[in-house]
This record gives C-alpha cells, structure tokens and sequence, in this order.
C-alpha cells in the first residue's frame, strides 16, 4: 500500500491472495464509446490499477449515473450498478453507509454530477462517505449530443447556445473545497501513470474521495485540454502538486501574493519564496486558492491532490451509533418493543 | 355536596386551543388515561401546518378529538358531546360541529375584548344568549391555573402555561379518568425541571378539585370499560405503528433495515420513531432531499438491505424516477406515502386519498408497483410487514398508502404474539455451477436472483437500460422488450393476494359498500347503523389495489349496487369500472378530513332505497 495520511481506506474489504491482472476485472461487454474518447484510456488504467488492490473482486461496486462516462460499470468484471441521472452518489451512499466491507467507486460526468446531481455531489462531500467519486470532465454534454456543460467555458458556442452561453462554469475543485470534501484531487486522462498515482492514494482514503478526471470528448469538444497534453508546452502550464513538495511547472512556480492570495510568477523569480504543497493542511484556503489558478484561461493548471485531511467516514460514524444503542440498551427485542409503551391487559 | 354521577355508553371530548396551549399534549394524556381505563377509543388530532401561527386567531386553532366508549367503536366520533374551547378563536372554529345540547367548557380569562375581535366576535358570547342551546360552562381556566400555582417559585407567564393541565384535571374528574400515569408522565417529562413537573401536577389536580367542588359541573359521568377480546392492548397511532411493523418486517425477514426519508408532513414521525431504535441494527438517513432518500434505500437494498423511505405525496412525485428505477433493476423496496391533502403543497396537515392513481401509474414507461393500503392506525403494523413480504418475495418496490387520518390517529391495539408474525425471510442467490445470470427468473414468481456484491462468482451490472431478460445484458432487441415489459407485468399481477372478504351476515344484501385504506372505520360505523335500523347492505374493503384479489370482480358482480366512498374524485371507481365494466356508484368529499358515520349511513340508505 502506498504511503498516506490515512491507510484505512480499504482497512475493511477482505483481501485475495489469488494474483488478479487485468484480464480479472475486464467484464465480457463489448466497448461503446466513440473512438478515440478519453474514457478508454480511464477505463484501461483502471483496470489495470485494480490489481494493484488485491481486493476481493466481488467486494468491489461501481456505480454510476447516466451520460457517457456512465457506461463505465458495464466493463468491469466487478459489481456494478448504472442508476438514473444525478443519483449516483445518493445510491453509493446507501451502498456504502450499509456495507463498509465494500470498495464503492462512483464514476460520474460534469453534466451528471455538476448540473442535475449537483445537491447529492455536495452532500455526499461534507457527510464524508467512504466513497471513490471519478469525476469525468469533458466540459460538454456527449450523450446527448454537443450542448454545453456546466463546466463549459462561457460563450461556448453548441447547439442549444449558438450564441455563446453565458453561464459561469463552476470549477469542480473549488466546489468539492466549499463543499467541506476530505480528498479532492485533479488528473488527466491521458496521464495514466499521474491517473494512477491519484487512484492510488484515493483509495487508500478513507471518506470520499473526488478525483476530477479531465477527459477529451474528441467528437464535441476536442482538444479541450490540449495545452496540458501539447508536449511542447504542457510542461510549463501543468502546476504539479505533491505534498511537501515546492509547486512549480518547468518555467512557473506558485507563491504568496501580497494580498494574501496567490501568484504564478516565473521560476526564475521566486527564489525561495515558492509554494511548498502541504495537502493536509486543515485549513481549505490555500487549497483553494490553488484551484482558482486556472482561471481565467488555462495558463497554468494545477495537477495532482489538493487536499487530503483525516475526517471519520459517515458510515463508520453511524456504524458506531448502532454499537453505542446496542452497547447501552442491548440488542433489540421485538416482543420488548411493542410491550414498551403503556399496556393494560383485558381478560 | 354529593354530586349525581350518570352513565354514558359514549362520549366524544374535542379540545381545542391555539397551537401554542398543548392541546395535543392534554389530548394525548386523556387518551392514556382512558387506555388505561379499559374503553374503547379513537383519536382524530386536527392542527394547523403552521407551528405558531398568530396567537388566538383560526388559522391557529389546534384541537384533538377523542371518542370513547364501553363498547368497540370503529371512529373518533362524527361530533363531539363536550368542547372545550380555550380561547375565542376555539370556540368559533369549532362551534359549527357542536350539536345542539353539547357541553362547551370555555376559558372565560381568554373571552377579553381583544381577542373576540380578532376573531369577529362583536360581543362575548359567553355573556349574550347566543350559546342557550348548548351547555355552556364558563370556566376562568387561566386565572384559576395561576392561583393554584400561587406557591410556586414561577413567572405569571410559566404558571399560566399549565392551564392545558387544569383543563385535563377537570375533564379527568368529570369523567371518572384515572390519574396515576398522568402524574407519572409528568413527573418523567420534566424530570430535569422538577420545579415545573410539581407545578403542571398541581395545575392537574386543582383542575380535578375544581370540578368537586364547583357548583359549575352538578353531574359527572361514567363510562364503563369495553368488552373487547382478550389480550395485552397499547394505543397507538398509525405512525408509530407503521414504523413498529417496519422493524418487525426487518427482525421476520432477517434483513438489517435502511431507512432513506426526508422530513415531510405528515410522514416524519416514521423517521422520528425508527431513529430511535438503533438497537435493532436500524440505519436511518435524513437525505438532502427525498431523491436521495429513496436512493440511497435503493442502493442499500442493492447491498442485500430492507430499503425503505418514507413521505407524502409531493415527496412521491420527486422519487418517481428513482422508483423506475427499482422496477427495472426488480429490488425489494419499500416506498411510504401517507397521503395529505394536494396537489402541490395543498393542506398538509389535512388527510386524503388523491395519491391512489400516482401510486398505480405515475412513473414513465409500464411501471407496475404493487400497493398495498392499511385501513385503521394499528393495521398499519400488518400492513408494513404485508408490504415487506411482497418486496422481499417478488424483488419489486411496493408502495405502502397510508394517510395522515391513520398516522395521527390513534386506537387502542391487540398486540401480535411475535412468535405469530409471518417468516418473510428469502435466500441472496448463491454461486451454483452454472454461468450466473442476474435476470432468470423463479417459475413460480418471475422474480429474479437477490445477487448482493460481496457474493464470489456472482459479479454483474445491473441498470435503467433495458435488459435482455435471463442474461441482463443491455438489449435494444424489441422482441425481448416486449416480453420484459410482459414479464414485469405479469411478475407484479400474479403476486398471491388473498380473496376479497366480503361482510355480509344474512347474505342476502343487494347494495355492496367497498372501500380502501382509511376509510374503514367510517364506512363500518355507517354499515352498522343501517343494520340497526332494519337496513341490508354488505360491506367489503380492499387492503391490496394493486393487484386486486382474484375474487374482486365476482365479488362487484354479484351485488345489485356498489358504492365506493372515496377521499378523492373516484380513483379506485376510476380503476374498477375500466377492469371490470362494473357501474360503481362513487361517493366523493375531498374536504381533507375523515367521512362520518352518519353522512355514509345516509348516502347508503339513499342508494339501498334507490333499489
């Protein structure tokens, strides 16, 4: 297991000793997604870093929501279960509050978790469900079809906004920060190793885990990501971000700005004022102020995990209320129960 | 003074007050104490949805009727014999349900100039004649309440408070109520206040001391325990005792229960009451919103759980796609509804039975569920498990239509022998040495494997897609569709429902009276009446709508008449007439109350002489 703040993750998913590759978790359904879609390359470092895991396979649930990301379960030999749109992370918290012995992945898109499963996103985030939430961003709408997300940038021109649309789209790190998550983390898809290496350390949370995945939807909105994959630039716009270590790219680093926020000023510059990364912090506003740094046009991005704080986990927390009543009042008693209340006895 | 003491075989007490005074409360410890007596009873609590509305205006006006009797009643009572009104407010807001010749005991210290107007009254009328057909006993509640306390270390205000107790003293006294557990409960409820616990005591007995002495009250009566069958009884209201039948369900299916719920009225004493007992292995969540409790309760029945969520009608209109949901992917689930008065938020605290069709049909696509409905407060705890069964045996979501009559009203109830409660216990499937296919069905119930993830060898994806039926793979083939939305209707209609009983003691009634859900208590009440006086009708009440009992067409076709009193515009005529081309006569009164006795008996007798 890797080294982590919190070990405990999977503390409580029974283990295999049988050797699993990645021929294990492929399910026998053939792939539909178009080719040449970001989802393949998720799907194959998935796959590939489950056995990693050693988990029992049958002890493994993915569940998620509707859009094209959303077909995600129907290739993994695990349990999986394809829910409605929005709901995914509401199902999982049923799953996963009731049944700690399972490893609980949600996979979800900008549209499914952002627009109409925004409030359950939330939610699930500050209750701290031990739950793996991929967070697939392409910034449009694919299955159905090409209109904007609420993640596309504003004045994106798509079918239903041939103008431009003119909401402003919410960054995902930020909301998951605002919205008291214990892990957020930000990797890309063509990135496996990096995917990876996040996965690695999300599931070796324990809580929920956000892992936003920036994913190219090459028929709707191709190259969405291009800056962070051009190899002649990439390197000087990705901000990699790992604990104890100074935030810089290759010709950038992050420091404290005078007004308290943060600035991206040249490397050469900073001298020893560089930013040194401590995701554990406690408090969230330097996390933060780390995700508003791709704004306004994807200059600099920073990669990697924000944030990863030591919280309970909401069903270990209401596994230990039923200890408690039982520890108190001992086991339930059905015939105690209904004699319970004031009773009078006729005949 | 020796006061006469006379006999009654019943009586019907309505106290009414702002919402601020405690009448649920002085209701609620009446009730006990006539439990505890041995009558009869039935409870009809009637509150504003507001928690404080203005104070001592109608809008805020609170009451809670009991009905008690030395023999079974099936009814809180059409109108009551005694008001007791604490305000002005109370009085008008009730007064139209007093028969003449019933007693009103009225707050006198309340009558003052401010407050009758603020509710219309020009003069008191406590002081004009305009009472002289009823017997008016003008009692200063209040200030007597505040002499009583006069010792106390208390605020005019705090001691005030306790007049709801007076009250319940003098009602105790004039009706012969025993008062040990009244004193005891006070004595618990503040036990961290002993202070205010001697006081409401002190209030409670100068009330029943008042009515000794006083030259107000010249009478006091009696009403003697009810002959019912022997047994170890409690009162109980339809919530908490949906919520009791939901934890046996659990302990008879062996299933661990998962409670998804947000709060809505009138549906959350349920997760108030299984919150509470953890013990069991409950788990109980308060989602952000009612999507999210019913899926979560759907997610945890995909993890081998008893889901369940509880709510009311605009809460059933948000789980609708979720629902879908559990049809396609066949999972045991539990979805509550007890009815309140719609559309929209309509009245919710007012009862009805509107959500009958939403229940049948409200989900996109053939969506069967089957519906199961109590018919009085304690039935509720049967009807739970009853639902449960269905769940657990057929692997489908069935609906549970309770209403807000049933849940705040209470009746005393026989309780079940646990060891008579039925097994509904059923196996996860197992890995076996066939290839494991998640959508091959039991011959007998169409249901399909309960394969929960931690199962080796079992592994599967289930969905919202359509399935091709055995394998469960994503199918688009329109055969195989066809046939899946077969199989679940038929799944769903050959679930064993028993016969419809029909109550018909010389058997030859021509006028049959159907019924579903609350309605039972009233429509029984009116059928008995006609007996009384010489009249034939048979009467029969549905617990399963969906499906029907097999027998339910013959039952229809073999009266000369059917009358279906309904809460709502004809929902179940609407659904008996297009399956059996049977000419139901509907009776409708959407007014968010209970049906009485005396309007059914007449609207029976109108169509037994229409013969």
């Amino acid at each position: 297991m890797s080294e982590t703040l919190n070990g405990k993750g999977l503390a409580l998913v029974p283990k295999t000793d049988a050797k699993q590759t990645l021929k294990d978790f492929k399910s026998d359904q053939e792939v539909r997604w178009c080719p040449g879609c970001g989802d393949y390359a998720i799907l194959a470092a998935v796959q590939s870093f489950l056995p990693e895991l050693g988990l029992r396979r049958e002890n493994i649930v993915f569940v998620s929501g509707i859009g094209c990301s959303s077909r995600f379960p129907y290739y993994l030999d695990t349990y999986g279960f394809h829910s409605i749109h929005g709901r995914a992370p509401a199902i999982a918290t049923g799953l996963a509050s009731s049944r700690p012995d399972l490893s609980v992945w949600v996979i979800t898109g900008d549209g499914d978790a952002l627009s109409i499963g925004g409030n359950h996103l939330i939610h699930a985030l500050r209750r701290n469900v031990n739950l793996n939430i991929l967070l697939f961003n392409n910034r449009i709408y694919g299955l159905t079809k090409g209109q904007y997300s609420p993640t596309s940038e504003i004045g994106k021109i798509t079918k239903s906004t041939p103008m431009g649309s003119l909401d402003k789209p919410f960054n995902p790190i930020s909301l998951a920060l605002g919205a008291e998550a214990s892990f957020v983390a930000r990797t890309i898809d063509s990135d496996r190793k990096h995917l990876q290496s996040v996965l690695r350390e999300a599931t070796a949370h324990r809580g929920t885990s956000l892992v936003e995945i920036y994913q190219n939807c090459n028929i709707f909105n191709d190259n969405a990501f291009e800056q962070l994959k051009d190899p002649e630039i990439r390197d000087d716009i990705t901000l990699r971000l790992e604990h104890g270590q100074p935030i810089a790219s290759a010709s950038k680093a992050v420091v404290r700005a005078a007004n308290g926020g943060l600035d991206v000023v040249p490397l050469a510059e900073a001298g020893d004022r560089v930013l040194v990364h401590d995701a554990h912090n406690p408090d969230p506003s330097v996390a933060f102020a780390l995700s508003r740094l791709d704004e306004p046009a994807f200059e600099h991005v920073p990669i990697g995990i924000f944030r990863q704080v030591e919280r309970p986990a909401y069903d270990t927390l209401m596994a230990e209320q039923l200890e408690e009543a039982v520890a108190q009042k001992g086991p339930g008693d059905l015939s105690d129960l209904l004699m319970g209340g004031d009773t009078w006895r006729i005949g | 003074m020796t006061k006469q003491v006379q006999q009654l075989e019943r009586v019907v007490i309505r106290f009414a007050g702002d919402s601020g005074d405690g009448m649920q409360l002085t209701g609620d410890r009446f009730t006990a104490g006539t439990a505890e007596f041995g009558n009869d009873l039935s409870t009809l609590p009637n509150f504003p949805a507001e928690i404080r509305a203005p104070a001592g205006t109608l809008p805020g006006v609170s009451s809670f009727q009991l009905h008690f009797a030395d023999h079974d009643i099936l009814t809180p009572g059409d109108a009551p014999n005694v008001l007791v009104a604490m305000n002005p407010a109370a009085l008008k807001a009730n007064l139209g349900d007093l028969p003449k010749g019933a007693d009103i005991i009225a707050n006198t210290d309340e009558f003052t100039k401010r407050n009758l107007q603020k509710v219309g009254y020009d003069a008191n009328p406590l002081e004009d004649d305009s009472l002289r057909e009823w017997r008016v006993h003008a009692v200063p509640l209040t200030s007597l309440t505040v002499t009583a306390l006069e010792g106390f270390d208390l605020s005019k205000k705090d001691a005030e408070r306790s007049k709801n107790m007076f009250a319940l003293g003098l009602l105790s006294w004039l009706y012969h109520r025993p008062t040990e557990h009244t004193i005891s409960f006070l004595e618990q409820k503040f036990a961290k206040k002993p202070e205010i616990a001697k006081a409401n005591i002190a209030a409670f007995q100068a009330g029943w001391n008042y009515g000794e002495t006083t030259e107000s009250f010249s009478v006091s009566y009696e009403v003697k325990p009810a002959q019912l069958a022997p047994g170890v009884y409690r009162n109980i209201s339809g919530n908490q005792a949906l919520a009791y039948g939901l934890i046996a369900a659990s302990v008879q299916s062996k299933l661990p229960l998962f409670l998804g719920s947000y709060p809505i009225t009138p549906a959350s004493d349920i997760l108030h009451e299984l919150s509470r007992h953890k013990r069991f292995g409950i788990r109980t969540f308060q989602a952000e919103d009612e999507i999210a409790g019913v899926g979560a309760a759907l997610g945890a029945a995909f993890g081998g759980a008893l889901g369940v969520t509880t709510t009311s009608g605009p809460g059933v209109a948000l789980k609708a796609e979720t629902i879908g949901l559990a049809v396609m992917t066949e999972l045991p689930l539990i979805l509550v509804d007890v009815q309140r008065a719609g559309p929209s938020t309509g009245m919710p605290t007012k009862t009805e039975q509107t959500d009958l069709l939403m229940a049948m049909f409200g989900r996109n696509g053939e969506s069967p569920v089957p519906i199961v409905a109590p018919s009085t407060p304690s039935d509720c705890f049967d009807a739970a498990i009853e639902a449960a069964r269905i769940a657990v045996k057929y692997r489908t979501p069935v609906y549970l239509l309770s209403d807000g009559y049933l849940a705040n009203g209470s009746e005393p109830w026989r309780l079940p022998e646990v060891s008579d409660l039925p097994d509904i216990s059923t196996e996860f499937a197992v890995k076996t040495d066939e290839e494991f296919h998640p959508y091959v069905r039991d011959p007998e119930t169409l249901s399909r494997p309960w394969a929960i993830p931690g199962t080796a060898g079992l592994e599967h994806r289930i969905g919202g897609i359509e399935k091709a039926n055995g394998s469960g793979n994503i199918s688009y083939d329109p055969n195989n569709h066809d046939l899946m939305v077969r199989l679940r209707q038929s799944k769903i209609d050959g679930i064993d429902v028993p016969d419809l009983e029909v109550d018909d003691p010389e058997g030859d009634a021509r006028v049959l009276v159907l019924g579903w859900g609350s309605t039972y208590g009233p429509i029984a009440a009116a059928v008995r009446r006609i007996r009384k006086s010489g009249g034939k009708v048979a009467q029969a009440h549905l617990r399963h709508l969906n499906p029907l009992p097999a027998n339910t067409g013959e039952v229809l076709k073999s009266y000369d008449k059917v009358l279906l009193p309904e809460i709502n515009l004809g929902q179940l005529a609407l659904l008996l007439r297009a399956k059996f081309l049977v000419d139901i006569i509907s009776y409708n009164r959407v007014r968010g109350l209970p049906f009485k006795a005396e309007e059914l008996a007449g609207v029976i007798q109108d169509v037994i002489d229409s013969e």
